[in-house]
């Protein structure tokens, strides 16, 4: 569990203005190819709203602030908890998930603005509904699994120690959810898979491939990972702009993970280099 | 002819699991989900999951009474041979796991650490931080992951099962959506794994992830599988009511000294912190003095449910009341309940160190689910025993077999032939109510255990889908894209602004019926009241209008189907509560408030009637026991010792 919340004392923040109605602007988009148009909401708000409240909102009523009917916004949503990373989207031109963006902070005072727009790095499927495929291919490529045997029953695994526990569960948290790569100035938006494998894969990848080689037995497979993270798009690709780690919902320490990664990178290839293999 | 293949319906747990073994056990496997299988609802869970272990059993504890329990927690509703079997196989799926790399906390000395759970006096429940389901899950996704990048597994993302393709009795594979390009095609399918979790989107807001709609189980139910207690619906007592769904608060909250309580004076709009102690009515310490806010947890769910839904007492007149713990020690607090209370701020925005927070029950979990069969195992006592005492011998050891034949093709198969249900969305382990931390159990133990079924099914008794005549698929394709196009017509029906025909409109009344007739406390009259409403939603529905006619990506439309078949499901549920005239487990009948095994010791059997388009509902006698029933005592009586004696340890769910 992560404990840092970047709440501040209830006593600090604005005060929320009851019952009011807020703007939202939305950038929406009919599908791949087709161009972006901006829509306005009024949404009335009531205690507690999200933005998930509000988008559900929007969906039963579906009339922009200019009389016009239109089609509901489309969006990916799934836990609502912030566990399971689907709703992330752009809010307020920065990157994080929707279900536990509170309107009381965003806009707390009456036709104060809201705007969701989807990811930019990652191709649009309709709305705000991006395709984040490129995430789980870049979990194949560094073969982010633990190589056992089978599931028949042979026992119990490694034993760990807490503090080596604590440092794998805290890299375990990462939900897939695309903030850092939303956030990193090296990571492009690259819509044809075949260029996958070598534009830059990105924090998210790096650093579950640390949290795979930091197991005893996924350590088996580190040689196979570390050949993708020293190919083209690999870890030297990073041009620590840092930004990854700041924007990460889950405290993931995503930078330590680059320097560990790239350090075993710097071993990688002279072992490569020494040993031929 | 090319090799026979298995369908899976669902990426969570359960389905999960079930690709693995079955990949693993040579057939290819094609993995249907809504959703990225990693942020599949098994996520959610947080607290753990349950098994026997050697410190436990050095204490007298057992996988046999692991069973025990599970059964006693249950009501006694369940076949009882599959829960003797999963508690068998929990120490071994604990231990794969730990194979596979989840982050289980440690002690000092390396070993997989335990924490307390409501039911047990025993610490069994294996923890990863506050998150095991999420852990499980990934564990779970990662195999997956390796099979697919061999091909063993194909995995159809963002693709929503429309219904089961049943030809000569047997079904022989789905028809499915894409749901970005709205794509409709068929799938041959020599077995199909339904494995598409619970419900609760029925109830309107509940804990569950927003694709938890039961809508896959409805077309299955619909297709003539039979249905199993549907009217075993847990509700958790302290969850975050938010304004898209609820939050789960763990009971620790009540544990570390919580207080549950409302204004004394109903419509009092000042905030809790000024109101006097002599003016706030402490719900639970008033009504159970002896055992005060830590009574258990179905108690405690029905007395806020009565303050505010029968009394209207609830704060500014809505269901909900505080929880408070602005009495305690604000580092204590943090030190104790760090994690849950940063959950509670960060989707409240409000500190509960300082503000009391606002809580009411939410629906949780189904136990009912697809009706499954099985084929009992060789444990087979002359006439069933007496409640298991700890440290007393075990009537049978934990070796595989004793409670299911392993490898039974039936084994959690539906009603209909080589359709299965594996994890919530079976009926088969929980009985009329399920203990913490063994849902993630019941759906990994289905996906290893019965997988191997399926593979046995596919290879001994399945027909070779290969040769099935093409215009059966071809048949069920056409079907479903008659159904969907004729939702989508309705978008270019003249607007009507009437917002009775609105789907998102149905579905909130659908999701207020239940909640308030279904749920925590029912009566007969109530759940009349309740099957009224839902037949007029239903005929509401027959002329639903979409907002939506596009093409591609129509989110609107997969919703709008799936309001009709929750209004189906909703129907069974409310039926089979009104039929069922006593009280069990999470079943809260006020007109029948007892137990009554002479008549209803049986599941409720529910058959979907394609000429009245109505359940209706058999029940049928609960197969003869491994262990007695005795009475639940739970906080019923003053003897709920055991309960007591164990409030949910920290982070509980």
């Amino acid at each position: 569990m992560t404990t840092a919340t970047a709440h501040q004392p209830t006593s600090d923040k604005p005060k929320a203005v009851p019952g009011r109605s807020v703007i939202f602007k939305i950038k929406r988009c009919d599908g791949p190819g087709k161009p972006f148009r901006w829509e306005s909401f009024k949404v009335p708000t009531e205690p507690g709203s999200n933005v998930i409240s509000c988008l559900k909102w929007i969906a039963a009523n579906p009339t922009t602030t200019d009389g016009k009917q239109t089609t509901p916004v489309v969006w990916d949503s799934g836990c609502l908890e912030e566990v399971c990373g689907a709703c992330t989207m752009v809010i307020n031109g920065r990157v994080r998930q929707s279900c536990s963006c509170l309107i009381d902070d965003y806009a707390p005072r009456e036709g104060d603005t809201v705007t969701l727009e989807p990811m930019s790095k990652f191709p649009v499927i309709r709305d705000l509904w991006v395709d984040r495929e490129r995430m789980f291919n870049a979990l194949e490529r560094v073969k982010g699994w633990v190589p056992i045997d089978g599931t028949y029953n042979l026992g119990a695994g490694p034993q760990e120690s807490p503090e080596h526990q604590q440092m794998r569960y805290a890299l375990s948290e990462c939900m897939t959810c695309g903030c850092c790569l939303e956030a990193c100035p090296q990571f492009l938006k690259e819509e044809d898979p075949k260029n996958w494998d070598t534009a830059f894969i990105g924090a998210q990848a790096i650093s579950q491939a640390r949290y795979f080689n930091e197991h005893e037995t996924g350590a088996r497979l580190k040689g196979d990972r570390m050949d993708v993270l020293t190919g083209p798009g690999g870890v030297s690709d990073c041009g620590n702009a840092q930004n990854c780690v700041k924007v990460c919902p889950k405290h993931i320490p995503l930078t330590e993970s680059i320097g560990a990664v790239g350090r075993s990178a710097t071993v990688h290839a002279i072992k490569k280099f020494f040993l031929g293999h | 002819m090319s090799e026979q293949r298995v369908i899976v319906v669902g990426g969570g747990l359960a389905g999960l699991a079930a690709s693995v073994r079955i990949a693993e056990a040579g057939l290819p496997v094609d993995l249907f989900s809504m959703v990225p299988v990693k942020r599949s609802h098994s996520v959610c869970a947080q607290g753990g999951i349950n098994a026997c272990n050697e410190v436990a059993r050095q204490q007298g504890y057992s996988e046999y009474e692991h069973f025990d329990e599970t059964i006693y927690g249950g009501d006694f509703l369940a076949d009882q041979g599959p829960v003797l079997e999963m508690a068998n196989w929990a120490p071994k799926i604990i231990d794969l796991l730990d194979r596979m790399g989840v982050p289980f906390n440690r002690t000092h000395e390396g070993f997989r650490d335990l924490r307390l759970f409501g039911g047990s006096l025993f610490k069994r429940t294996h923890f990863a931080g506050a998150t095991t389901g999420q852990q499980l899950l990934y564990a779970l996704d990662e195999q997956t992951r390796r099979y697919t990048a061999e091909g063993k597994v194909t995995q159809y993302t963002f693709w929503e099962f429309l219904y089961p393709i049943v030809e000569n009795e047997r079904c022989v594979g789905i028809v499915a959506q894409d749901m970005r390009t709205m794509q409709i095609r068929a799938f041959r399918g020599a077995a199909v794994v339904m494995a598409t979790g619970g419900n609760g989107l029925i109830f309107g807001k509940s804990t569950n992830s927003v694709i938890c709609t039961g809508g896959a189980a409805s077309r299955c139910y619909q297709a003539g599988a039979k249905y199993g207690n549907p009217e075993m619906i847990q509700v958790h007592p302290t969850a975050i009511p938010g304004a898209d769904k609820c939050r789960l608060m763990s009971e620790s909250a009540r544990g570390e000294g919580g207080r549950v309580w409302v204004p004394k004076n109903v419509g009092d709009t000042r905030r809790p912190t000024d109101i006097p102690e002599n003016e706030r009515y402490y719900i639970l310490e008033e009504r159970y003095p002896k055992y005060k806010n830590l009574v258990p947890r179905d108690i405690a769910t029905r007395e806020i449910f009565d303050v505010c839904v029968n009394e209207g007492m609830g704060i500014d007149g809505s269901n909900q009341v505080y929880l408070d713990l602005t009495h305690r020690d604000p580092d204590y607090l943090t030190e104790k309940l760090g994690g849950i209370l940063d959950i509670y701020e960060k989707f409240v925005g409000e500190n509960p160190r300082f503000t009391p927070m606002r809580i009411f029950p939410a629906v949780h979990y189904s136990m009912g689910g697809l009706w499954t069969t099985y084929t009992p195992g060789d444990y087979n006592p002359d006439s069933p025993l007496p409640a298991h005492k700890s440290g007393n011998p075990i009537p049978i050891d934990s070796n595989p077999g004793h409670g299911l034949t392993i490898g039974a093709p039936n084994n959690m198969m539906t009603s209909i032939t080589g359709l299965y249900a594996f994890g919530e969305v079976n009926f088969a382990y929980h009985g009329a109510t399920r203990l913490g931390a063994n849902a993630l159990l019941s759906c990994i133990f289905d996906g290893l255990c019965n997988g191997q079924s399926v593979v046995n099914y596919v290879r001994n008794e399945a027909p070779t889908v290969d040769t099935i005549n093409q215009s059966v698929y071809d048949n069920a394709v056409k079907s479903e894209q008659d159904k969907h196009d004729a939702i989508l017509a309705t978008s270019r029906e003249p607007s009507e602004a009437s917002p009775e025909y609105n789907p998102y409109q149905i579905g909130i009344e659908m999701g207020d019926i239940m909640n308030a007739q279904s749920t925590v406390v029912k009566t007969g009259a109530g759940l009349t009241k309740c099957l009224d409403k839902l037949a007029e939603l239903r005929e509401r529905y027959k002329k639903v209008r979409l907002a939506d006619g596009a093409m591609w990506t129509n989110q609107s439309l997969s919703y709008t189907r799936s309001v009709g078949d929750m209004l189906i499901l909703a129907e069974a549920i409310a039926k089979a509560g009104l039929l069922r005239e006593e009280s069990r487990g999470s079943h809260y009948r006020t007109d029948f408030p007892d137990r009554d095994d002479d008549k209803f010791w049986k599941t409720s059997v529910a058959t979907y009637n394609t000429s009245t388009q109505l359940s209706d509902i058999e029940f049928v006698e609960v197969k003869k026991g491994l262990v007695q029933s005795r009475p639940r005592t739970y906080g019923k009586t003053d003897d709920a010792k055991d309960t007591a004696k164990t409030p949910e340890p920290a982070t509980a769910s």
